[in-house]
């Protein structure tokens, strides 16, 4: 994602780009595929940094704008409401702050003024300098809010959604991800990311670059400490004055057969199922579009001692959009809980399958809703962190790729730059804007 | 280009950056940035497409003389009026 942006920024400055994609499909973690006449989403449930049109400051309509792609396009539909559920305290949000505020106020009224201090301070915090030092977010927030309950479900949808850093993150990171959930919101196109995919593709094609599918890069090539090229899985060799690589820190080290220092490689990895039910969500009485749930006292966000845990995790309702149109759309549930990759990668073949069919039915049973699912599944669809290692490459399957962010995205080695993931914005528009960061800072002028 | 011309660039290269903007009431005088809603990474556009399409060159240190569209046509008359 960020690599098509990137692509697309200097296409349209007359650059010659040339667009590597292992897969079939670009978009890495934020992908699609179709299996038994059925099309799926897969990566993130909902677009995050939902913003109207008009405000233009905003990431979503700056990175549109440095694409010259019209808001219009996208065709976005925004969502109904979410929740985080605890075992004593729900709080609901939507793309209006309000909700939130209310929420909070009706379930911590002692923590209203630390939680509004704490969000002028987000506001005004510089979280986009490429230059920034790790501050931890749980140290920030504590210093405004008492409750640990309070904490951990501000930090619950906050970590689900991007922190590759277990059980805490760097502030800056939490100041772009609280500002994209909570005073931004969520979003999606109408049919989904293949829309976003196809609109990009689109452009970046219209710009004059030239896409190669199915082409993985094997490693990058270096003289005299300046990248010079690459050269392909098929034994190709492509000579280039700069290369930008979307494949992750550790990852492009590993393709400059450089080594990987230790804590670069990720460890937070997902299992993740798709449920097709019989009848739309919305009949069975559930109204939300993505609920983060913990049912433990404390919450935690770490590489699971099993395979996967069930305690915590993130489901969406792909259906409670608001479509506003009358078009029939099945049933859809998706479920994500946290995950060990080293535990997947030991099993034999029946031991990954039988696993794999029980986390399915742990995730229908934590849920809170089971009763009313169970019996509805007419398909089921189920992925493990060796399914997130085949579509992203990342190392460990890791989901949001390295604990170590590359802000500047820049290395050791010159006409070698990284964007994407691990230089440090998150979801899918902190996917687009860090292709276009990158570009503009090294590669336009 | 005449310098009606130049202002006539500047202000479709901003229309093109930013289609939603209405761009009729300009005022010469004053910020863009005041009236328009131009980011860093929007002034950083118009310098690119300025290269782009006209071959001009604005180096970084002297973007501040792109403030209004009086100092953009003051500034880039003598780089444009061959053009």
């Amino acid at each position: 994602m960020s690599g098509l942006a990137a692509g697309i920024r200097l296409a349209h400055y007359g650059k010659k780009v040339l667009v590597l994609e292992k897969h079939a499909i670009p978009g890495g973690l934020n992908s699609h595929f179709s299996k038994d006449g059925r099309r799926f989403d897969v990566g993130l449930h909902a677009m995050t940094n939902f913003v109207e049109r008009k405000q233009r400051s905003a990431p979503l309509t700056k990175l549109l704008r440095q694409l010259r792609i019209p808001y219009d396009e996208l065709d976005l539909v925004e969502q109904s409401y979410s929740a985080i559920d605890f075992p004593e305290n729900k709080i609901c949000f939507g793309n209006s702050f309000t909700m939130m505020s209310d929420e909070i106020a009706r379930e911590f009224p002692s923590e209203v003024d630390g939680f509004m201090k704490l969000v002028e301070h987000v506001k005004t915090y510089d979280d986009v300098s490429l230059d920034a030092k790790y501050i931890s977010a749980q140290e920030v927030v504590a210093s405004f809010i008492q409750s640990k309950v309070l904490r951990d479900m501000i930090f619950c949808p906050v970590m689900y959604y991007g922190s590759a850093v277990e059980d805490d993150m760097d502030f800056s990171q939490f100041c772009i991800m609280f500002k994209s959930l909570y005073l931004e919101g969520f979003c999606r196109p109408r049919t989904g990311v293949r829309h976003l995919l196809r609109i990009l593709r689109k452009k970046l094609l219209e710009n004059g670059a030239e896409v190669r599918m199915k082409t993985g890069v094997k490693e990058i090539l270096r003289h005299n400490n300046k990248a010079i090229g690459v050269q392909l899985e098929n034994g190709e060799t492509i000579h280039a004055q700069n290369v930008l690589s979307s494949a992750g820190y550790g990852e492009t080290l590993e393709m400059l057969n450089d080594e990987v220092p230790a804590g670069v490689a990720g460890e937070l990895s997902f299992v993740e199922s798709i449920l097709v039910l019989d009848t739309p969500v919305k009949d069975l009485g559930l109204d939300e579009t993505i609920i983060f749930f913990n049912r433990e006292e404390e919450f935690h966000y770490r590489k699971t001692t099993s395979p996967y845990s069930c305690k915590s995790g993130v489901i969406c309702m792909p259906g409670n959009f608001n479509y506003d149109d009358e078009v029939e759309r099945e049933g859809l549930v998706r479920f994500t809980s946290l995950a060990n990759y080293y535990l997947w990668k030991e099993m034999d073949e029946t031991t990954y399958r039988r696993t794999k069919e029980e986390f399915v039915k742990e995730q229908i049973n934590t849920s809170g809703f089971g009763d009313k699912i169970r019996d509805r599944v007419v398909y089921t669809d189920a992925f493990t962190p060796l399914t997130v290692k085949k579509f992203t490459s990342h190392i460990n399957g890791a989901i949001y790729g390295s604990p170590i962010k590359v802000k500047s995205g820049a290395f050791d080695t010159e006409n070698l730059y990284l964007c994407g993931t691990d230089q440090g914005f998150l979801g899918i528009v902190g996917a687009l804007l860090s292709g276009i960061s990158i570009s503009n800072k090294y590669l336009l002028l | 280009m005449t310098n009606e011309g130049i202002a006539q660039a500047i202000i479709d290269i901003i229309k093109d950056i930013v289609p939603d903007e209405d761009c009729s009431n300009i005022d010469p005088a004053v910020a863009l940035r005041d009236q328009l809603e131009l980011d860093s990474m929007d002034f950083l556009d118009i310098v690119m497409e300025l290269r782009k399409l006209y071959n001009v060159e604005v180096p970084e240190a002297e973007y501040g003389e792109l403030a209004t569209l009086d100092s953009c046509v003051a500034y880039l008359e003598p780089k444009m009026k061959d053009i």
